[in-house]
């Protein structure tokens, strides 16, 4: 968890840890009475793959918006490629590519077209953008459909077609807004390869947000964020580590009373989580013959896992993403209201 | 760090500033264009309504006037028909600002490296071609309604529709500036269109109106559009002098008939104004 300690001042020296690429210090958005960010402090790392986890309405999103200058934040600072997101909009802008979450493409042009006029607008010499053109729509395999109206692409193809325009412009930073949100699996698994294929390529520093668990992994640093406030960050592996202890879930018929006789007679504090009694211990595989030797509650069965960042995620907020998910149904309210707000 | 700060620039070109805002402005306008050649169906639609006031309500209501003296009810209505065109184009092209904001496309625009200004400029010079281009067809139309072709007339006409294209085309742009949702802007747009062009004094003559609604059509902007248009083809027009000066009155403040200059001025000032608080409500950032 290296990421704290932000108030110190930025390094500036070629010698030692890099100077980041995103800077973010106590940074909060409040659209009303909702306060959608809460003071989180990171640093990305020049051609790192940093990820924001969490479930929807957690925040990620907004902070994105913030870093892209799309909003303004209620207070705290953030820089992005040098550039201060309030004092120097434009040259974080310069400096950035973006994946939305809702397409932004036109698509009553063809790809080849979107793509020219996203070159054009940041002033891709004319020289160049042929060259470039051919690569990324190469390396998105859409090099066939370059020629066709956008409208006649399935949502694979359009998310393939805006991570190829985020890069049109060699951006320094590339966002990505949940780039594989609502696409198949398959689809996702592509769009995962070209996404680490192009970080070998370009050099780039990648910021994504999601909320899938094995998109995180992907990763090779995350931000746990909930209720717009970082709870840890780490690599996949050291903050897994940290949890250390590996996760039992019970299948019981009455959830109720095993926790009960958990809490009484074992000492543990176990919660139900998607219909199964789950908790956390050290040593589960030594623990779990005891367990169904002594545990009065019939049990129908048992599943010990090792940690993931599902359990990360439990351990520092006390819920499963998924669960976090249905709670947070309440709060897309103000999610939808700050979608609103972009869009102007 | 260094190496990649290379890479950027070379993928940049030099300038800045205004040359940045310039070509932005260019590429906006192109994708107003391209988008306006593939849409035939548009083209062809927004002339009918035009062809059908021309045509069929001139017509007939040519044939309940006493003939007056060689100038044909439509020629009187041809200027009217012509502001119609370009004003109902310019406003329904700022419908694309609401569109693009609707479907996501608004925000490719918003985060790139260039004023929101420049994007509204874009726009505006965009919906201004476009409808400049729509009054054109229009155009020449002149010989079917007694209308000559002459190369002076025609270049005054086209300059004036040039310039109320643009002042209409930014007045819908500051309508759409804060809207979110096209059906609203379809609304708001329907509210506004048939009043300013009945007011206008383009299919009859303001003076008929009562006292209380011509004061309203000085407030009307599509008045300052329509009246060079048609002093500039009554000026071409065979026809008694006296029929012609009726028809033809021009714009009265007081008892000052206004120069054709002035109501250039006009509609100039007019769009200027429009298009600096288009681009003013445009440009807030949450």
């Amino acid at each position: 968890m290296t990421v704290t300690g932000l108030h110190e001042p930025v390094r500036t020296d070629s010698g030692g840890e890099p100077e980041p690429v995103v800077s973010v210090a106590s940074l909060s958005k409040r659209f009303g009475d909702v306060e959608a960010v809460r003071g989180v402090s990171f640093r990305v790392a020049p051609g790192e793959a940093f990820a924001f986890l969490g479930p929807n309405g957690a925040g990620k999103s907004t902070t994105i918006s913030i870093l892209c200058t799309l909003l303004r934040p209620t207070s705290g600072q953030a820089a992005v490629a040098g550039f201060d997101v309030l004092e120097d909009p434009l040259g974080v802008r310069r400096h950035i590519g973006l994946v939305f979450q809702d397409p932004t493409l036109d698509d009553y042009l063809t790809a080849e077209e979107n793509l020219r006029f996203h070159a054009q607008l940041y002033r891709v010499p004319a020289s160049q953008i042929a060259r470039r053109l051919d690569e990324v729509l190469e390396m998105v395999e859409l090099t066939e459909r370059r020629h066709s109206l956008v409208r006649t692409f399935s949502g694979g193809m359009k998310r393939r077609l805006e991570i190829a325009r985020g890069l049109m412009h060699s951006p320094q930073v590339l966002f990505l807004d949940e780039p594989t949100v609502g696409l198949d699996p398959q689809t996702r698994a592509h769009i995962w390869s070209y996404i680490n294929e192009l970080r070998v390529r370009e050099h780039i520093t990648m910021f994504l947000t999601t909320h899938y668990m094995d998109e995180a992994e992907n990763c090779e640093r995350l931000a746990i964020i909930d209720h717009g406030e970082i709870v840890a960050t780490g690599t996949p592996e050291t903050l897994k580590q940290a949890v250390g202890k590996d996760r039992i879930e019970l299948h019981v018929d009455d959830p109720a009373e095993a926790i009960d006789e958990l809490r009484d007679e074992f000492g543990i504090e176990a919660r139900l989580s998607e219909g199964f009694v789950a908790f956390h211990v050290t040593g589960a595989e030594e623990f779990a013959p005891r367990l169904l030797t002594e545990l009065r509650t019939p049990t129908r069965s048992i599943r010990i896992a090792r940690p993931t960042l599902d359990d990360v995620f439990m351990a520092y907020t006390g819920r499963t993403i998924r669960d976090a998910e249905a709670s947070a149904s309440e709060r897309m309210h103000s999610r939808s209201m700050a979608r609103a707000r972009m869009r102007r | 760090m260094s190496t990649t700060a290379l890479a950027i620039g070379q993928v940049r070109e030099p300038g800045g500033g205004l040359r940045d805002e310039l070509a932005a402005i260019a590429v906006v306008w192109h994708r107003e264009l391209l988008r306006f050649a593939r849409n035939r169906l548009r083209m062809v639609t927004s002339l009918v309504q035009p062809l059908l006031f021309l045509f069929i309500l001139g017509s007939g209501l040519s044939s309940m006037l006493p003939s007056s003296g060689h100038v044909n009810f439509k020629t009187f209505m041809f200027p009217g028909i012509i502001a119609m065109t370009v004003f109902f184009t310019a406003l329904s092209s700022a419908l694309s600002i609401v569109w693009d904001r609707e479907f996501g496309f608004m925000r490719e625009m918003l985060v790139a490296p260039v004023h929101r200004g420049s994007i509204v400029l874009g726009k505006c010079a965009g919906g201004a071609t476009v409808a400049t281009l729509q009054g054109i067809v229009i155009l020449a139309l002149a010989g079917v309604v007694n209308v000559p072709y002459s190369g002076g007339l025609l270049l005054t006409l086209v300059g004036e529709m040039v310039l109320m294209a643009i002042s209409l085309t930014a007045l819908g742009l500051l309508l759409a500036s804060r809207m979110t949702q096209v059906e609203s802007f379809m609304a708001v747009m329907n509210f506004v269109m048939l009043p300013m062009f009945f007011l206008s004094g383009a299919i009859f003559p303001p003076k008929g109106l009562p006292a209380w609604l011509s004061v309203v059509t000085k407030f009307d902007p599509l008045t300052y559009a329509v009246d060079p248009v048609r002093r500039a083809v009554f000026a071409h027009v065979q026809g008694a002098a006296s029929v012609k000066q009726a028809l033809s009155a021009g714009v009265r403040w007081g008892h000052w008939t206004l120069p054709i200059s002035v109501e250039l001025a006009v509609i100039a000032a007019i769009g200027v104004v429009m298009l600096a608080l288009a681009m003013q409500q445009f440009g807030r950032t949450e």
